[in-house]
């Protein structure tokens, strides 16, 4: 456990007596990605949210290489080092596409112009240069998935969290953006954090999988021994497949 | 909200700096050809597309609803004329204090708005209250005239500068140099990391969050910018009217028409304002001198005719005018082309 970067201890979180997310304990370590995966209303996102500081949890903590996340604002949580994607995109929708990178990059950089380098750089990765100067509200669903990430990524992260960014996607785009993290993982160590629906993707990526049902953790293992899992084959997998 | 329009702020092409520059040279020589009452309105014109560029700072550069902007002018013109009154400081210090009045008030306002989480239509509500309580507190202050007026002393004929003492044509030349200023201010602020984060609050405050803004801040900052500089357009009023009422410094009127310019113009635009103010005002003074020369006599009849053709500007370029303009002429470069800000 000592090479875990971020470390979910007994987190809980009720809304008006129901409780979305109920002892929850698992790892991200360092340099790997892990799909959080479960039905909808499972708690995932609810649990994002926790890790991010959109709200604070009930019970239990969040830390960060070992520095305590709990409680912090959502703009000193990314100061720590954990960019995030939103399911429902939000991009800043008149603002070119360049411009919604920059200010991501500005977490980090004071000098615009340097921010803009980064910006560019990383538009050129994610397939995006070609649209920089459009208004951002103007991209397609699957540019506004990339421009999400792209965003997040200008913030220099050393963990990224991706809430569904491959939903709504086409096979083809699914299968870009997968070579996409697959290589920010491999060749510059990035942890990732991921929610995803799409299980062709979740078992082309994860090295760890973590399922989530009525706010509990119900499994915990490699991608291979959770498709085998009944639980989570009656919970979750033998539903969507039924 | 489909009323920001379109945040093409500069990016003009040659046309529109052509246009804009030749704009300025005919504002900059306009007081050598026109007549006192073309000055008079010129200097309104222009009073308007400043306090108008001052609110856009909020408003459009960080999405804060301000229907209570006449409390900042209102705190400036009061602060600069009774240092000037009482003790003697003449206008150009007494703005600095002006200006730390109308921010420290600016401040309060919004530090009971964003850390109470008052938000979009109650911040403006609260804007207003603020507003509406200094005006009745300004009627009972006896010190500053109450209702009965805070009077400056005029001396015809006299040029004094330093202490904004002079003809028209000063008060004109002064007003200018403060429109370009706040221009140059505004550009200045959206193009730094600040403003950057401003448009990013005003566009998804909790996208805005996740990528490392801090919120709070962001929206202080907002608004000491805004509340400073309006608060300059406060003491450039007592200075030029000599004469101050709370029930007319600080109304609610007064607080919507400074809002009027930018929101005619393009809010979040930088030239919107100035536009704004250049459609409106005229369209008052011009409405006034149509229903005088036809003899018709009807009270309100130009409140009426003005709102009418507001209600028309507001329907069919709901993103102001400026975006519209702009890009009909060839005026700034299509978005897609690239906007070198």
């Amino acid at each position: 456990m000592s090479d875990a970067l971020l470390t979910v201890d007994n987190l809980s979180k009720r809304f008006r007596g129901l409780k979305a997310v109920s002892n929850v304990t698992f790892t991200v370590p360092e340099g790997r990605i892990l799909a959080l995966i479960g039905p909808n209303g499972a708690g995932k996102t609810t649990s994002f949210n926790l890790i991010a500081g959109v709200f604070p949890p009930d019970e239990g903590t969040v830390t960060l290489k070992g520095q305590r996340l709990t409680g912090l604002k959502p703009n000193r949580v990314c100061a720590a080092g954990i960019g995030r994607t939103f399911q429902i995109v939000k991009p800043f929708g008149h603002l070119t596409v360049e411009e919604n990178v920059v200010v991501g990059a500005l977490a980090r950089e004071r000098s615009v112009e340097t921010a803009r380098r980064q910006a560019r750089a990383l538009l050129e990765r994610l397939e995006l240069a070609d649209q920089a100067q459009r208004p951002a509200r103007s991209l397609t669903l699957p540019d506004r998935k990339r421009l999400e990430v792209a965003r997040a990524l200008a913030t220099r992260p050393t963990l990224l969290l991706l809430d569904e960014v491959l939903a709504g996607l086409r096979p083809t785009e699914v299968d870009r953006m997968v070579e996409v993290l697959r290589d920010l993982n491999r060749r510059e160590g990035l942890t990732i954090l991921m929610i995803e629906h799409v299980m062709r993707a979740v078992m082309a990526l994860s090295d760890r999988v973590v399922v989530l049902d009525h706010g509990e953790k119900i499994a915990d293992g490699s991608p291979a021994d959770i498709v085998a899992d009944p639980r989570v084959i009656e919970s979750y997998l033998g539903a969507e497949e039924a | 909200m489909t009323i920001l329009g379109l945040r093409n702020t500069w990016g003009v092409t040659g046309r529109g700096a052509a246009l804009l520059a030749l704009s300025g040279l005919a504002l900059l020589l306009a007081p050598l050809v026109a007549d006192r009452y073309l000055v008079s309105v010129l200097t309104t014109v222009l009073w308007f597309a400043y306090v108008g560029q001052a609110w856009n700072v909020m408003m459009g550069f960080s999405g804060l609803l301000s229907l209570g902007h006449a409390l900042y002018v209102g705190l400036g013109a009061y602060a600069s004329a009774a240092l000037f009154i009482h003790f003697g400081i003449g206008p150009w210090a007494g703005a600095l204090l002006a200006m730390l009045v109308a921010v420290a008030a600016g401040c309060g306002i919004g530090f009971l708005g964003f850390r109470f989480g008052v938000k979009g239509v109650h911040f403006a509500l609260l804007t207003i209250a603020f507003a509406e309580v200094a005006r009745v507190g300004f009627d009972h202050l006896q010190w500053l005239g109450g209702s009965g007026g805070f009077f400056l002393p005029v001396e015809a004929g006299v040029s004094d500068p330093l202490n904004l003492r002079g003809s028209p044509t000063l008060f004109y030349y002064v007003i200018l140099a403060l429109v370009l200023a706040a221009l140059a201010i505004s550009r200045l602020l959206l193009h730094s990391r600040l403003g950057y984060q401003w448009l990013a609050v005003r566009e998804d405050a909790e996208a805005a969050e996740a990528v490392g803004v801090d919120l709070f801040h962001a929206r202080m900052t907002a608004v000491a910018a805004s509340s400073a500089l309006t608060a300059l357009g406060g003491v450039f009023q007592a200075f030029y009217f000599n004469n101050l009422f709370p029930e007319q410094v600080f109304s609610m009127g007064r607080s919507i028409e400074i809002i009027l310019p930018a929101i005619v113009g393009g809010i979040g635009t930088l030239i919107g304002p100035i536009l704004g103010a250049f459609i409106l005002t005229p369209l008052g003074e011009g409405l006034t001198f149509l229903l005088e020369v036809s003899g018709l006599e009807l009270p309100g009849l130009k409140q009426l005719f003005y709102g009418v053709a507001l209600v028309v500007i507001v329907v069919f370029r709901p993103d102001g005018v400026w975006p519209w303009l702009a890009s009909r002429l060839g005026l700034v470069r299509a978005s897609g082309e690239g906007d070198e800000r």
